[in-house]
């Protein structure tokens, strides 16, 4: 224990006060150069990083979609373009009692009872001052029912939205495409800058491979915000500069697509499953390119539930396949002008020598009977009745004298086997056989009989519609032609239409005068004295045309195909293609129906048709007449 | 002869000034620094309230309240302050027990005594009255303190710090335990022991952290790394700094400040104050609002120093530093120095008690000097 009683000095207390308040002096300073070195790095040397942080803070931008461009077809008539669709949206802050007012629209059916409980939710679930879309898309008697109460609904207003409308419904649709709501997948590929604030992209046909002139630039308008991100007017007491930028609305299309004609082709094909391509022989120009069934467009732009996609996905006639690019089938009799100007061209044939049809043929030293396909015999016949007659005999033998190799080589530079090349993706190439491609493929070696079954288009041989119009256009312009194209021209905001040159193809100059005469001739004989003599009753026109049936099944030796037997699936496809007028041809057109049967009873009056219409103006139905307004196509 | 008379006037209206603050025991530069102090920050609270005249007038309340305060303690003397001080500390404890209990049965924080009319905050009571009785204690005692001394200081700081630290109200807590802490400094802790309590120190907070609330370990935690949570705990710090860097040397203007005025920053009226006055008046504006308080502060020590009996000395010197440390915790929190305790920047933050008790403790510090006695004279 410390003993000693201290006392207090007071002259050791002022010294040790006078030390401890130095000391408590110098910590300040130092503490406050701390302090200001501090402040100084953060506002000197570090202002600019923060001044963007707080730029960022308080300036939102507000993106301005673009319009999409519109699509035009080439006479004008709008094929695509945008319109104002209604939703309903509410704002919570304005609302007066929330569960009210929400009970009061379902009362007036503008909310569905059964929506009512998610669509609170998803209101609670913003926030108070976020308009929220309650209803989408109001039909025109909706809105006239909220436009009359709208006064008993504070906080509750009607909002548009851009969205793509199709004059014509489902016309075209397959050329055109469709657009909808922009997917996770398509967020992979696009640069989302450029689209915040797009809502729609293109997904099929034109709208999907012309998506980028069509989207546009989208513009950009900042807006002030405060921390809990509302919209306000003024920062304190002044207000301040904010820019903004116009959007440019995207590039106008002009598509070579004739409305008359396409309606004409939709009309005609009715309720089967076919396709129909026509296409300006002289330049390339799609006039019509349609395959059915389609579907509605505007109920993609819409937003299909999972259900309605999966009808569509399912359906057995599978509405969403696009049979004119992708569908492939056996070309079928149509391939005979073709092979008799092979035949010409390597001299294997006498054109003139009659040759005898007893409606079988033998390979020598075979006993397996090739028969005509439709039964019967034609007796003598020369190349240009074979043609006109569809003699199956008649070809078997040319082909077969002819030979693979040659006939596959001969062909190529028709486009079979190959990509047209057709503005708009998706399209397939078919097959075009040779003994090469049997061995490498099938590992096989090509027999005497598939140069045999080569000779009437079965066997291995497929092609898609849009390959025969090309086939169709090619004869048509005795070997010139140019890549199928659906885009004729850009249409700038001022209107002035920018055309693009169509693209030539090589030419086949490999084919004599003598040779493209004779078979113009057999073409119009099928469709005079031949076997689709049918159609030109009353054409004011020449018609040169071959008609084709594709066998779906084969039909064992020893039996006959009887269509009436056969179920409808199974029955043989029906091919048509044709050219007009034959001395100065302006359309080239493929028609193929499913499961038709004949080709001369099931797709050459449809062929008739779209040139009735395209050539003589003879609109079987206008197509102004068959426009679906909008709100009865969506429903 | 009119330069003549115009000169006699001024003199003799400063004179009469002179007479008047020394009549009221009133210290003329302190006065008006702390004048100057409250002026400007009127004119920033008005900017980072948002432009409301409520605060402003709520603030004149307060800021009244305390100059009544302060007039009224200049008159107290360094005794009867000495003889009452420990009755203060009694009385502050008890009603640290009690908001403690009413804290119990009601939930969460609980710092306020309702007393009908005036909602008073019983730890505001304690920056004085620890300080006060920490300068009683040692006034008959020789300086430097020994152990026994230490031990009950340790006690009288302590145990009303840690009262206010279970409120929880860490910010207050650590003022309390600074002011109490600083006297004992000024008393002639021996460095060696400075040295080891801070040493106890790092331990005490290692083991405290322990005990901390969860959302006072996210503090330090976001602290160390605001990036971590940069909508959550870290939000303030960062939009604070943001406010500072974006305001520059010149600062966006008054009213102009868009981290203030558009509300990133969060309370910005009350402990973020600091960084409304970087954000809109910039690196000038802070560098001119720290002259102030060292003025303040300068002119503190300069007062206590002049007073000559231990009690005084100490009380003053606490009460000049710890509005140091008040100014230092604030501005350190804000810039991103230190850690976010709710720290008030002293007179200017809007809100709370702290303004009455500040202008109080000034009031005390004034009338020490002036019933200083005047040795040799």
């Amino acid at each position: 224990m410390d003993s000693r009683v201290r006392i207090k000095d007071h002259w050791n207390e002022q010294r040790i006060f006078a030390s401890r308040t130095l000391g408590a002096v110098v910590v300040i300073a130092v503490l406050v150069l701390t302090l200001i070195g501090r402040l100084t790095y953060l506002q000197v040397l570090r202002h600019d990083y923060y001044s963007d942080l707080s730029q960022g803070n308080r300036v939102r931008l507000d993106p301005i979609p673009a319009s999409r461009g519109l699509i035009f077809d080439r006479n004008g008539k709008v094929m695509a373009d945008n319109e104002p669709a209604y939703q309903l949206e509410l704002i919570r802050e304005q609302v007066p009692d929330l569960n009210d007012t929400l009970k009061r629209l379902t009362a007036l059916h503008l909310i569905d009872r059964d929506e009512l409980d998610d669509t609170r939710r998803m209101i609670m679930s913003r926030r108070s001052f976020d308009s929220v879309p309650v209803r989408l898309r109001l039909s025109d008697e909706e809105i006239g029912t909220f436009a009359v109460h709208r006064y008993q609904f504070p906080g509750v207003d009607l909002a548009t939205r851009q969205t793509r409308h199709y004059p014509y419904g489902q016309l075209a649709v397959h050329a055109l495409g469709y657009v909808s709501a922009i997917s996770v997948q398509d967020l992979e590929h696009i640069d989302r800058v450029t689209y915040a604030g797009t809502t729609l992209i293109g997904k099929l046909g034109i709208e999907s491979t012309y998506e980028r002139p069509l989207h546009g630039k989208n513009g950009y308008r900042e807006i002030l915000v405060n921390a809990q991100g509302r919209s306000v007017q003024r920062e304190g007491a002044f207000s301040s500069e904010l820019r903004s930028q116009a959007p440019i609305a995207g590039d106008d299309l002009v598509l070579s697509i004739d409305l008359a004609a396409q309606q004409a082709a939709e009309d005609a094909l009715a309720d089967h499953r076919g396709a129909v391509v026509a296409i300006d022989p002289s330049n390339g120009d799609v006039i019509a390119l349609a395959s059915k069934p389609g579907f509605d467009p505007a109920a993609f732009a819409r937003g299909l539930s999972r259900t309605e996609y999966a009808a569509l996905a399912d359906d057995i006639d599978k509405p969403l396949f696009n049979r004119a690019l992708r569908g492939t089938y056996p070309s079928g009799s149509t391939i005979k002008p073709v092979i008799a100007l092979a035949g010409m061209t390597y001299r294997a044939v006498d054109p003139s020598r009659q040759e005898f049809c007893a409606g079988v043929f033998r390979l020598p030293h075979s006993i397996h009977e090739y028969r005509e396909g439709k039964g019967g015999k034609h007796g003598y016949v020369d190349l240009e009745h074979a043609i006109a007659k569809s003699c199956d005999v008649y070809f078997y033998g040319l082909a077969s004298n002819i030979g693979a190799e040659h006939l596959a080589e001969f062909m190529t530079p028709f486009g079979y086997g190959a990509l047209t090349g057709i503005d708009i993706g998706g399209e397939k190439p078919g097959l075009l056989p040779s003994p090469e491609w049997k061995q490498k493929t099938l590992k096989q070696v090509w027999f005497p009989g598939d140069t045999v079954s080569f000779g009437v288009g079965q066997g291995y041989l497929l092609v898609t519609p849009l390959q025969l119009a090309h086939v169709a256009a090619v004869l048509a312009e005795r070997g010139k032609s140019f890549r199928p194209r659906l885009v004729t021209g850009v249409r700038d905001l001022e209107g002035n239409v920018k055309p693009i040159a169509p693209a030539a193809l090589p030419g086949i100059d490999n084919i004599g005068t003598d040779a493209w005469d004779l078979v113009l001739h057999g073409m119009i004989g099928a469709t005079t004295y031949g076997t689709a003599a049918a159609i030109s009753k009353g054409a004011s026109y020449t018609i040169a045309g071959k008609t084709g049936t594709a066998q779906v099944f084969t039909v064992a030796q020893n039996e006959k195909y009887v269509e009436k037997n056969v179920a409808e699936r199974l029955r043989d496809h029906a091919w048509f293609i044709a050219f007009a007028p034959a001395e100065a041809p302006r359309i080239a057109i493929a028609v193929l129906v499913e499961n038709g049967g004949f080709g001369a009873s099931a797709a050459a009056p449809i062929a008739r048709k779209v040139m009735d219409a395209y050539l003589l103006h003879v609109a079987t139905s206008p197509a102004a007449e068959i426009a679906v307004p909008e709100s009865q196509a969506s429903d | 002869m009119i330069e003549d008379f115009g000169y006699a006037r001024t003199r003799r209206t400063l004179s009469s000034t002179a007479k008047l603050l020394s009549a009221l025991n009133l210290d003329g530069p302190l006065l008006v620094g702390l004048g100057f102090l409250a002026l400007y920050g009127l004119a920033i609270l008005y900017s980072a309230s948002g432009q409301s005249v409520d605060t402003i007038v709520r603030t004149l309340i307060r800021l009244a309240l305390g100059a009544a305060a302060m007039l009224a303690l200049t008159h107290a003397s360094p005794n009867f302050l000495r003889r009452i001080s420990p009755w203060v500390y009694v009385v502050g404890v008890m009603l640290l027990l009690v908001v403690e209990l009413t804290g119990v049965i009601g939930k969460g924080a609980q710092r306020w005594l309702n007393l009908g009319v005036v909602r008073f905050q019983p730890s505001e009571v304690m920056k004085l009255a620890v300080p006060m009785l920490a300068a009683w204690y040692l006034h008959d005692r020789p300086l430097p303190p020994d152990w026994r001394a230490m031990l009950i200081l340790a006690v009288i700081i302590f145990l009303p710090a840690g009262l206010v630290a279970m409120q929880p109200d860490l910010g207050t807590a650590a003022l309390i335990s600074a002011s109490g802490a600083l006297l004992v400094l000024m008393a002639g802790l021996s460095l060696r022991i400075i040295i080891g309590l801070l040493l106890l120190a790092v331990g005490g907070a290692v083991a405290g952290w322990h005990f901390l609330h969860d959302y006072q370990r996210e503090r330090v935690l976001t602290f160390l790394n605001p990036q971590t949570d940069p909508l959550g705990a870290g939000y303030h710090i960062i939009q604070s700094q943001i406010a500072l860097g974006s305001g520059g040397v010149f600062g966006k203007g008054w009213m102009h400040g868009s981290q203030a005025q558009l509300q990133f920053l969060p309370e910005r009226s009350t402990d973020f104050i600091f960084a409304v006055v970087g954000e809109e008046f910039g690196l000038i504006g802070l560098l001119g609002l720290l002259a102030l308080y060292l003025f303040i502060i300068a002119r503190s020590v300069w007062l206590a120093m002049q007073t000559n009996d231990t009690f005084s000395r100490l009380l003053a010197l606490s009460l000049a530093l710890t509005f140091f440390v008040y100014v230092f915790i604030n501005a350190g929190m804000v810039s991103g120095l230190l850690p976010v305790v709710g720290v008030p920047l002293p007179l200017v933050s809007y809100g709370g008690t702290s303004v009455v008790t500040l202008l109080a403790g000034f009031g005390i510090l004034m009338g020490l000097y002036s019933h200083r006695k005047l040795v040799g004279s």
